[in-house]
């Protein structure tokens, strides 16, 4: 079940996404990015104060088959930061995609940082 | 890949016994090493025979089942049903059923015994039916259906308590017994008298010393029997009840080994005549004995599990000591209860014609040890009794203060301490002590665990209370730090959050956690917690939870009050208060679902599910059912869901009471609460009981003179019938009380816990609940009130308050950068509605 992880290829480029004021503190919110193998949904999770604030990972939860990683309850788990699927609640870790329930399954993870109040992805 | 095909092993008999050993089996890994092959002639997967009875008394089919419909699935276990095994071919090894021939390599007997039916001339008339399955109960429910008189024949055990079933079904009911008393084999003839007047009492017409000779059209009634006597009793319905009889028809055309008066015959490891054969439950006979309960079998089937797997258990006969409970008349035999086994054993007895009492003691002959005791009437004393017996206990100096009546110079029951090592806890799971012991220094750290890591309690439940006071003392006495923490963020149960949240004043999650978190790690808290404070949170000070503070902790049906669906898309369920609607809203509700294609569904909640709706549309929707007069019906949140009515005096020729007005009333105050799990509420016009309020959580029945109220009840997984709390309340008084009870739940429970758990873990029980809530005993029940005064007057549907910020409403956009809608939800329809693909 697991997911292909981006290959790293001389296409990509850094782009704008969204806003800080699209943003939820200490949860999610969905955004279309495109990528080099084409348009992709991407969780952004916002955690002010945190050392590391901003993480990009799937949307798509490879459990349920629906697109719905930012909906889910972000968390740490042994200091690691994670979010929980909303619909059967496996844990994601935000570093890295993965998944703390199955070895096998890991989600794909983008760079993402802020440009003053804009939010952008590298993808 | 050709891998070597598995050794067959084939089990006849899904009954309670086979099943057992099938959950041994696979318990034990032996399904790597067999394919495994069951076949049962019922219709019905293995059920709790024992608690047939309670089939009459409202549980159901599934209730009784002995595990979930796909246990045999799951485990990779092959179960045919309504397939009967005919023929046994130990030439071949084969069994024949009618549907073909099926190889094995290892055979189990598991196929129990039939009742017996004595061969009175006539004992096959219509009507005349025996008491041994699902289906025999169903056939004498139909029978009993266009009868008005009932005899059972047979006034033993199982007699007595199909004869408890057809007074249950509004028979007038006549036992009779061939033997000069009732329970030939448990009582004697002061307890037979006694037991008599018991069950006269309750207008069963016993009948002893009697032999049917034989049945012929009666006059009055169906039927009639004649007696030895030339006496005749007329009866429309006949159950026959007079023994078991082994299943050994198989094993004995086979050329199996026969015990003299039927039954398999087995050795210590359940094995038959032939070594590739095992036997085991009622139909196998060890030592010369049929063992009729259900704990020996299940030993049997542990014994048999290890045989098959080449372990080395023995069978080593089992105690047939018995309790029960037959039309409300406790009885109870233990081991030499006649003490005609025993040579020289002297005997105690104790009788008291007034409170209707018997209590007999066999004694060993130089008095140092109980060989029997029998109970009529009151079975306080047996679990004391049974230990002394059991486990070879030395008797006190003076043996007749254990049958006295509690209160005179009575010896104390025997303490947890005062058992050996050895003593079994759970005959039915053979447990003893050491096993308990060795469960909680393995790290069991409650009932709960204890009963998970050794099964004890989960067959006839026989030994609840005395696991319960065993494990309890036990993790006393080691002093057990029993970590109850909620999660790795807070070293705090639920209840001490919420007493900290209350007292501390603290409004935030992040207050929280900054003051009392554990500082492990970022202390952002995660999914157990987070949830569980928002929860609090909400009971204490109902803000609204899509509040900023407060929405990173919602699950994501809070966070869009909205039932997520498994595609992702949600459920809009307004609130029905008492499923009474104006043909107005149906009207609006139906645009709505017109209007963004929404899937409509009347809900087991009396109120109406539209599905499939996208989260940008959430906001549209709700502002047109908001404009149109409805507004939140929480079917989300962990909180009051519905209150169920019945139509109730208004319209019903029953109804004493207005019970759509009292559900409306309950709804309205209770709406919006936040509570551990969610709650469920009914109001039943009358004893009727149209809405079912004795599985809710509260329930309320009106009465003459007001309202019943009942609580604790339940459906879902583990249905359990509210329990009756008070009576004939007024209005006011049915709402302080209801308000008091909610609070002390909201206030004491675990997560997660339905007001059905909590209450069964709440130490005292229902007492302990009714001296809190009724007799105020902690002196809390203003305060209680109070809090829930609060929560009623701040109530606000919060969909209302979210569609009237925009800021909120930010949230309800599928993606930030796009207002394209999700594109992989797809849908298709099915009976002319829409359905995910
Ligand atoms: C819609 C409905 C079924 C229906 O079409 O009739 C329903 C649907 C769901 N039920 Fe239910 N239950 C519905 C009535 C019931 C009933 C019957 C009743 O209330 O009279 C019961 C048994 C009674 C009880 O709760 O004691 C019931 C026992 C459950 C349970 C088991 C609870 C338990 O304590 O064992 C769950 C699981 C849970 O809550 O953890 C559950 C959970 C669910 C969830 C929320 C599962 C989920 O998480 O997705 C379903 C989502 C509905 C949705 O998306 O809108 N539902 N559910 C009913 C909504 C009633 C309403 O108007 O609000
Ligand atoms: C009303 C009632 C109350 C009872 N109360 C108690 C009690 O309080 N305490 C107690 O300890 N015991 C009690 N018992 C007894 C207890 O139920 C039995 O001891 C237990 O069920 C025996 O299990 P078993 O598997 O041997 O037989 P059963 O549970 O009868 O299972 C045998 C199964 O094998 C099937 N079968 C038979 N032949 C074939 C075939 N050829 N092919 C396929 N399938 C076949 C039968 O249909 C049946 O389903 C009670 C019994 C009854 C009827
Ligand atoms: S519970 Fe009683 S009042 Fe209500 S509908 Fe049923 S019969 Fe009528
Ligand atoms: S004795 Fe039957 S469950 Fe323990």
């Amino acid at each position: 079940m697991s997911s292909a992880i981006a290959a790293k290829t001389m296409t990509q480029t850094w782009q704008i996404l969204c806003t800080r004021a699209d943003l939820v503190p200490y949860s999610g919110v969905a955004a279309w990015v495109e990528t080099p193998e084409g348009p992709a949904q991407v969780a952004i999770f916002y955690l002010p104060g945190q050392a590391q604030e901003l993480y990009a990972i799937d949307h798509h939860d490879p459990f349920s088959n629906a697109n719905v990683i930012a909906r889910g309850i972000v968390g740490d788990l042994k200091g690691q930061p994670v979010v929980a699927s909303p619909i059967y609640k496996q844990h994601f870790r935000l570093e890295d995609g993965q998944c703390l329930e199955d070895e096998s399954v890991r989600l794909r993870t983008w760079k993402v940082s802020f440009k003053g109040d804009e939010v952008w992805i590298e993808a | 890949m050709n891998t070597p095909a598995k050794p067959q092993l084939i089990v006849i008999g899904n009954g309670m016994v086979g099943h057992h050993m099938v959950e041994r089996l696979v318990e034990r890994g032996a399904t790597e090493a067999f394919d495994i092959l069951v076949f049962g002639e019922e219709r019905h997967l293995a059920y709790d025979r024992v608690h047939l009875s309670d089939y009459f008394s409202g549980r159901d089919a599934q209730s009784l089942a002995l595990c979930a419909t796909d246990y045999y699935a799951e485990h990779g276990v092959q179960l045919r049903q309504r397939e009967a095994v005919t023929a046994i071919h130990r030439d071949r090894q084969e069994v024949e059923t009618p549907q073909g021939r099926y190889r094995y390599d290892r055979l189990v007997l598991a196929t129990g015994s039939t009742p017996f039916v004595p061969p009175i001339p006539g004992n096959d008339r219509d009507n005349c039916l025996v008491y041994r399955t699902l289906d025999d109960l169903d056939a004498i429910r139909a029978a009993a259906a266009s009868a008005t008189t009932g005899v059972v024949v047979g006034g033993g055990l199982l007699g007595l308590e199909a004869a408890n079933a057809l007074r249950g079904l509004n028979l007038d009911t006549a036992v009779v017994e061939f033997a000069p008393r009732l329970m030939p084999m448990q009582v004697d003839n002061e307890g037979g008298e006694l037991l008599r007047e018991k069950i006269e009492a309750l207008g069963v017409q016993v009948l002893t010393g009697r032999a049917t000779q034989e049945i012929v059209d009666g006059e009055a009634s169906r039927h009639r029997m004649v007696f030895q006597d030339e006496k005749v009793l007329e009866t429309d319905l006949i159950v026959f009840s007079a023994g078991i009889r082994p299943r050994d028809e198989l094993a004995r055309d086979s050329g199996l080994e026969i015990g003299e008066r039927g039954g398999v015959v087995i050795d210590d490891h359940c094995l038959t005549s032939d070594p590739t054969i095992l036997a085991i439950g009622e139909v196998a006979l060890w030592n010369n004995s049929i063992f009729g309960l259900v704990a020996p079998g299940y030993q049997m089937a542990k014994v048999a599990a290890a045989t098959l797997l080449e372990g080395n258990e023995a069978f080593k006969g089992a105690d047939m000591s018995t309790k029960l409970k037959l039309m409300g008349v406790d009885v109870g035999s233990i081991g030499d209860a006649h003490g005609d086994r025993t040579p020289g054993a002297r005997q105690f007895r104790f009788l008291d014609p007034l409170k209707q009492q018997y209590r007999k003691l066999v004694v060993s002959s130089d008095g140092k040890r109980l060989v029997g005791a029998m109970l009529v009437g009151d079975n306080s004393y047996y679990d004391t009794l049974l230990q002394y017996y059991a486990n070879r206990i030395e008797l006190p100096e003076d043996p007749a203060a254990l049958i006295l009546p509690a209160g005179s110079e009575a010896a104390p029951a025997l303490g947890p301490d005062a058992l050996p090592e050895t003593a079994t806890i759970c005959s039915c799971h053979n447990v003893t002590k050491a096993d308990v012991c060795s469960a909680i220094d393995g790290g069991a750290v409650d009932l709960g665990a204890v009963k998970g890591a050794t099964k004890a309690s989960t067959g006839c439940g026989g030994c609840a209370a005395l696991l319960k006071t065993l494990v309890d003392h036990e993790l006393e006495s080691r002093g057990v730090e029993v970590d109850k923490s909620i999660c790795e963020h807070f070293a705090h149960t639920r209840q001490e959050l919420y007493d900290i949240v209350r007292v501390e004043g603290i409004k935030t999650f992040s207050e929280l956690m900054e003051k009392h978190g554990s500082k492990v790690g970022h202390s952002l808290g995660c999914d157990i917690c987070k949830p569980a404070v928002a929860s609090i949170l909400a009971s204490c000070f109902n803000e609204p939870i899509t509040d900023a503070a407060h929405i990173p902790l919602q699950d994501t049906n809070d966070t869009f009050m909205a039932n997520m669906q498994k595609n992702g898309t949600y459920s809009v369920v307004p609130r029905i208060a008492g499923g009474e609607i104006t043909p107005d809203k149906l009207v609006v509700l139906g645009q709505v679902a017109q209007k963004y294609n929404l899937y409509t569904k009347v809900t087991g909640g009396q109120r109406i599910d539209l599905f499939g709706a996208r989260l940008e549309d959430l906001p549209a929707i709700w502002g047109e059912l908001i404009e149109a007069g409805f507004e939140t019906g929480h079917a989300y949140g962990k909180s009051t869901r519905t209150v169920k009515s019945c139509v109730g005096s208004t319209w019903c020729r029953y109804g004493v009471q207005d019970s759509v007005g009292m559900a409306i009333q309950l709804e309205n105050r209770y709406k919006g609460l936040r509570a551990p799990h969610k709650l469920k509420f009914a109001v039943s016009g009358c004893t009727r009981e149209c809405a079912e309020a004795q599985s809710k959580d509260v329930g309320v029945i009106a009465t003459e003179n007001g309202w019943n109220l009942y609580v604790c009840g339940n459906g879902g997984m583990r249905p359990r019938h509210a329990e009756l709390f008070a009576t004939d309340l007024s209005d006011e008084e049915l709402f302080r009380t209801i308000d008091r009870f909610l609070m002390f739940y909201i206030r004491t429970a675990d997560r997660l816990q339905r007001t059905s758990i909590w209450r069964e873990s709440l130490e005292g029980g229902l007492d302990y609940l009714k001296q809190v809530i009724l007799e105020d005993s902690l002196g809390i029940g203003e305060e209680l009130e109070r809090q829930m005064q609060a929560v009623v007057d701040t109530y606000e549907c919060e969909w209302a308050n979210a569609i009237s910020d925009p800021e909120k409403l930010k949230r309800f956009r599928s993606f930030v950068n796009d207002a394209r809608p999700d594109p992989d939800i797809i849908y298709t329809t099915e009976r002319g509605q829409l359905r995910p693909a």
